[in-house]
């Protein structure tokens, strides 16, 4: 089966791929790419580790064939130096123990960003809703939770869109 | 694992689209059912042909007392209000509640419905609104309602040379009484019981139950429900064939808890 040709803007910079139809967007960002903070996990659209932000909205990279990507701008978890909300997420995210084996972090992180943006006032939960498509396996979401929560209490975060 | 190889088509205008379908080319919108299917390689595709770049595939257009929503309008866009008034209420409150955002980024009301999978949120809510679904075929635009357009699991009443163009939804009355309820262990997983009530002024009301192994039970006089929800609850779900008894038991207070929201 014949390659296709795939443009992309991953985190700012234009990419010029070849894939085979069935690969799905994480395959291309972490084989071809080297961006490997985006993480494999269920394959099946639930668990959350490969979220990315296809044009500027949250999405499953898992599930996002090659050819469905082809035009689209991406930002990965390497993409967000200089990004004031997750700046203000991470710093969260390690004072609220937020992590320990870190393979949900850049997931949850993106999701937690799209979170305190479109949601600015959000509570617990609405937070533990919007989460839900996060799946963690080891801090068992108590100081996620308590710091997506900080964060919005902060500040208002929607004003500051970029 | 990785989906079994299928070749990637683009087509940019709805001929051009029809052609590949009636090919035998798999439609492909947001593929947040498809590319899991893929994945796991339940679905074989020779070719999948992308709908997601075709003119008006998503948005909106309010003629007279009908929403016409493009098929390819995703539940994202749904949840943030783009149906207006009090149908668009209604629809925001389901759109919230599919899967997860990430996916309702991506996923489409379109496409959930033609892949008709029987726990699917749009499979249910909408034969209880009293939508109607739009085909494109060679010869032009087809009317189905939405209460006859699945037939089975991941079976529609859509011809193979046909595609889901639109879904047009009535514009109701800001008295719609409305009342949906789904069984869910956890926020975002498929439904295993869905039920839900639509009672307008001056019309009979309207139920819907599914998430049965099927397509979904209609009941386009739900009088009897609104009389005495507990017994006409189990009745119904006492007639459901071939449903093991706690899918039966759970299916019965997903059609008393509709009612129950619907009056709350």
């Amino acid at each position: 089966m014949s390659k296709i040709a795939i443009s992309l803007a991953v985190n700012g910079e234009p990419r010029q791929l070849l894939a085979e139809p069935r690969e799905q967007l994480v395959d291309l960002l972490r084989r071809d790419l080297m961006l490997t903070g985006t993480h494999v996990g269920c394959e099946q659209g639930v668990c959350g580790a490969c979220t990315v932000e296809i044009d500027g909205a949250p999405a499953r990279s898992c599930i996002a064939h090659a050819g469905s990507c082809d035009g689209a701008s991406v930002r990965t978890i390497e993409g967000f130096d200089g990004d004031a909300v997750m700046a203000a997420l991470r710093e969260a995210f390690t004072r609220e123990h937020a992590l320990q084996c870190g393979y949900c972090t850049p997931g949850m992180l993106i999701a937690a960003r799209d979170i305190v943006r479109r949601l600015p006032d959000a509570g617990e939960a609405r937070v533990r809703e919007e989460l839900a498509g996060n799946l963690c396996r080891c801090t068992g979401y108590r100081g996620i939770v308590r710091a997506v929560l900080s964060v919005l209490a902060s500040s208002k975060w929607a004003a500051t869109a970029e | 694992m990785k989906p079994a190889r299928f070749a990637y088509a683009r087509p940019n205008s709805w001929s051009d689209a029809l052609k590949l379908v009636a090919a035998g080319a798999r439609p492909g919108a947001g593929t947040q059912s498809l590319g899991p299917l893929l994945n796991l390689r339940l679905a074989q595709p020779d070719t999948i042909a992308d709908l997601r770049h075709l003119p008006g595939y998503a948005g909106l257009a309010i003629a007279g007392d009908v929403i016409r929503i493009g098929a390819g309008t995703t539940h994202a866009a749904i949840e943030d209000g783009a149906v207006p008034g009090r149908v668009g209420e209604i629809m925001a409150n389901v759109a919230r509640g599919i899967a997860y955002r990430p996916v309702r980024n991506r996923g489409t009301i379109g496409g959930s419905l033609a892949h008709a999978d029987p726990a699917a949120d749009w499979v249910a809510v909408l034969p209880a609104l009293g939508a109607t679904a739009v085909a494109l075929g060679p010869t032009g635009e087809r009317r189905i309602s939405a209460a006859h357009f699945v037939t089975g699991i991941f079976e529609t009443a859509l011809a193979a040379d046909e595609l889901l163009r639109f879904i047009e939804v009535p514009v109701l009355p800001a008295g719609a009484h409305w009342g949906h309820w789904k069984f869910c262990r956890k926020i975002g997983e498929f439904s295993k019981a869905t039920a839900c009530v639509l009672a307008l002024p001056g019309q009979p009301p309207r139920a819907v139950l599914a998430a049965l192994d099927g397509p979904p039970l209609v009941i386009e006089d739900a009088s009897a429900l609104m009389r005495d929800a507990a017994a006409e609850a189990r009745r119904i779900a006492d007639r459901l064939p071939d449903l093991a008894p706690w899918r039966r038991a759970i299916a019965e207070a997903a059609l008393r808890r509709a009612v129950e929201r619907m009056r709350a």
